[in-house]
């Protein structure tokens, strides 16, 4: 069944603060092999003009895909996520995210759309601090195949 | 820091990166992104694939590191996106595999942001499509 249209629009409640941390900084950028001295030396961090540690661009996926999760387990939209393909990811910043931010999510889902028996989602979602500051917008685009292949 | 002063049209050099199983291990831990179609090749097989795929978002991460080496600084990016075409295969081997990214300056705006075009390829397929950088130009 496809997934109900006029869920389009919908924005979930936030999430509790994630502490972006100077060693999970440390370990993404080493899992992707990120070896750039802003990523791993604070004195270097600070001579570029930061607090901290600067995350790499793709960091933010590590909240935006536990957020998701509100999305994807919703009962009511239904979504059936073994059947789900990544389709577009896109990141766009105010600023860069260091160590020692706190950052909170807010999902919402931007588009449903039906065509060839797949549903496409646009789903959103804005890291801000607890205070307000919008840091960076998170656009993921999921496909959930449809039975009739 | 770079003092590179990007052209409209100016093509990047080729720059690859080797991805084996290990480093999808890795980056699963990291990224929390346990999904076994990238370690299990009995769930990558059980479910169409051709083996274990490599995440997109591991994919996206080198498309990342690829236009910071080009601008040389890793701070540079303010918005990064791509949509993901073909899956990347990683055998359960030494080498693993690589993958391939070339670029062409898109756009130079007044306000020096430059707009970097992507190409992304894995044994010689695109991987990635409409993948897309802008940085700020220092």
């Amino acid at each position: 069944m496809p997934l109900d249209q006029s869920f389009t629009g919908r924005t979930y409640p936030p999430t509790e603060p994630y502490q972006v941390g100077r060693e999970k900084i440390r370990e993404f950028a080493t899992a992707i092999g990120a070896a750039d001295a802003l990523h791993h030396d604070v004195e270097a961090a600070q001579k570029a003009g930061y607090r901290d540690v600067v995350a790499p661009p793709t960091f933010p996926i590590i909240l935006s895909f536990a957020a998701m999760e509100q999305i994807v387990t919703d009962p009511e939209l239904g979504m059936d996520y073994t059947r789900v393909v990544h389709g577009d990811q896109r990141f766009s910043y105010r600023r860069p995210i260091v160590a020692g931010d706190e950052l909170v999510v807010v999902s919402s889902i931007d588009d449903i759309t039906h065509r060839g028996g797949h549903d496409f989602l646009t789903t959103r979602a804005e890291l801000a601090t607890p205070a307000g500051e919008p840091v960076v917008t998170v656009v993921c685009k999921l496909v959930v195949r449809g039975h009739g292949e | 820091m770079s003092e590179m002063a990007f052209e409209k049209g100016q093509q990047l050099p080729l720059q690859t990166f080797r991805v084996t199983r290990a480093d999808l291990v890795r980056y699963a831990g990291a990224s929390g992104d346990f999904n076994p179609i990238h370690w299990s090749e009995r769930t990558a097989v059980g479910v169409g694939l051709p083996g274990v795929i490599a995440h997109g978002m591991y994919t996206m991460a080198l498309a990342g590191r690829a236009v910071t080496g080009w601008v040389g600084s890793a701070d540079a990016v303010l918005d990064i996106g791509v949509r993901f075409t073909r899956p990347v295969p990683v055998p359960d081997t030494d080498e693993g595999t690589e993958v391939e990214f070339t670029a062409v300056i898109k756009n130079v705006s007044e306000d020096d942001l430059v707009t970097f075009d992507l190409t992304a390829t894995c044994a010689g397929e695109k991987v990635l499509a409409q993948a897309r950088v802008v940085v700020k130009q220092i």
